[in-house]
């Protein structure tokens, strides 16, 4: 069986390929493990892969309740970023962003990143100045983010709406050109692949209804294919967080709300880098298939529907065509949502709960994608030696008692 | 999705504003910092029916309770913003 992806292999399967080995085990679970995860999202499968790869913890479970990667991890609009403004932020999200830089390397996978840049557009002279804030803050962190004037902005993005009747003027603004998009399948299947060679068992189509305790402490889960035990059980499981957060008698900051997304049919390359307009509540970007995937704000009432409200599509849509007017006679393919954990300061929570033997990685909101990498390192990090890992220590618990929160709203781009 | 204001009759949802779960009490301003952090973050966000504040922003301006599932989305009940979550049949 051919398990590396390389051009060798390539020729010597051909031409009929059916030598190549599945890209991962669907695996039947032991009766018991070290390490048990809840979620089989992107960041449960980096999690179990970096369990193995970096702390050589290959006693691993992954339990999903529905299809790997079928939650928000395959719902999203693929974009990849760490333009934070917050030091805290800036550090963990640049290190997920270097992670991406090397994923394909790592994992004999292409995941296609593309390093095409992220706009964010000024609309006002307050607009500017607070971009020159964040830019500058993200140059203290080491991070690349250069000021455009209005002319840069259009010899990028020539079909933005420059007309001097424009509604919402286009006076500027700034740019990561390390940042883009990375196939969002692709991330989940790689790590899945990594994971699955490195020994971790994932167990698709089997929810978890509850926690096995013994004196208190987490000891399992719960499923209709029976106990499986594990010293520590780690959740990673945004959208249904407090759900599974309940059965075992713990409450949340979280609240799930539905997060849209959307694809025109596909055209010929109109546009190169992503574009952000926080002033209209949107963001654009071409796929390689010529589809606009336009994303936006959240819904603004909690759900677990993952389709989202109309008036907030119809506000996505006036949005796009406020930006590119000439977008108007292009047809909507494809809607549809994930559901997001939102916390009111738009900060992820990476640590251990107060119920012993439980850890738990959500929050994410909006912006869980880009994080894959990062999350998976850090909550391997925490469940392997039992300490928080540096980059996670500002986003525990705690902080929602100590009100030591890092407010990321305004740079997260679209409210978490 | 119509939102059923109590003056007003059912109008189009982006006349309103949802402000989220319902029924939260303020603690007494000496309780614990742990207590405060519960009051300020934590939410039942239940996968089913939601007790939720919403408000008729861009019409009467009218606050009200809504009980309306978070799964299919369908209000069961509306009533006033001072009285107790009504029980409803499923």
């Amino acid at each position: 069986m051919r398990t590396r992806y390389s051009a060798w292999n390539l020729l010597a399967a051909a031409p009929d390929h059916k030598d190549w080995a599945p890209a991962w085990r669907d695996a039947d679970p032991k009766k018991k493990y070290d390490v048990v995860i809840i979620g089989a999202g992107g960041h449960g499968l980096a999690t179990a892969y970096y369990l193995a790869k970096n702390h050589g913890v290959r006693n691993v479970a992954i339990v999903e309740a529905g299809w790997l990667g079928g939650g928000n991890t395959g719902r999203n609009t693929t974009i990849v970023r760490s333009n934070y403004l917050y030091s805290e932020s800036a550090r963990l999200y640049e290190f997920s962003l270097k992670l991406y830089e090397g994923l394909s390397s790592e994992l004999n996978f292409n995941i296609m990143l593309s390093q095409r840049g992220i706009v964010t557009v000024a609309h006002s002279r307050h607009d500017l100045d607070s971009q020159s804030r964040w830019a500058n803050a993200m140059r203290c962190n080491g991070i690349d983010a250069e000021l455009l004037d209005a002319q840069q902005l259009r010899s990028l993005v020539p079909r933005l709406n420059f007309s001097k009747d424009a509604r919402f003027p286009i006076l500027g603004g700034f740019i990561q050109r390390r940042a883009g998009s990375a196939r969002h399948d692709a991330v989940a299947w790689g790590y899945a692949r990594g994971a699955s060679a490195l020994g971790v068992d994932i167990v698709q189509n089997c929810p978890v209804t509850g926690f096995v305790m013994e004196g208190g402490r987490v000891a399992g889960v719960k499923t209709p294919r029976g106990e499986i035990r594990a010293e520590k059980v780690a959740m990673a499981v945004s959208g249904h967080s407090t759900v599974l957060a309940e059965m075992a008698g713990l409450r949340l900051p979280v609240t799930s709300y539905a997060l849209q997304a959307m694809v025109s049919e596909p055209i010929k390359p109109v546009l190169d880098t992503v574009l952000l307009s926080p002033a209209v509540g949107a963001y654009w970007s071409q796929s390689d298939k010529g589809e606009v995937i336009i994303g936006g704000a959240l819904d603004h009432f909690p759900s677990y529907a993952q389709r989202g409200s109309y008036a907030l599509t119809q506000q996505i849509v006036a949005a796009t065509l406020e930006m590119f007017p000439s977008f108007s006679r292009l047809r909507l393919l494809r809607q549809w949502a994930g559901i997001v954990d939102v916390v009111q300061d738009s900060s992820p929570i990476i640590g251990a709960t107060p119920v012993p033997g439980l850890y738990i990685n959500c929050g994410w909101g909006t912006g869980g994608f880009k994080a894959i990498p990062v999350g998976g390192w850090t909550l391997a990090h925490l469940l392997a030696t039992g300490r928080n890992h540096e980059l996670a220590e500002p986003f525990q618990l705690e902080r929602f008692a100590t009100g030591r929160l890092i407010d990321e709203a305004a740079a997260a781009g679209i409210a978490h | 999705m119509q939102i059923p204001c109590p003056l007003c009759g059912p109008r189009p949802e982006n006349e309103f504003h949802c402000a989220g779960q319902s029924h939260i009490l303020r603690p007494s301003l000496a309780c614990t910092d742990e207590a405060w952090g519960e009051y300020m973050f934590t939410r039942e966000n239940p996968k089913g029916d939601h007790a939720e504040r919403w408000r008729h922003t861009f019409g009467c301006g009218r606050w009200f309770n809504v009980l309306r599932s978070t799964l299919t989305h369908e209000i069961k009940a509306v009533y006033g913003m001072t009285d107790p979550r009504p029980e409803v049949k499923r």
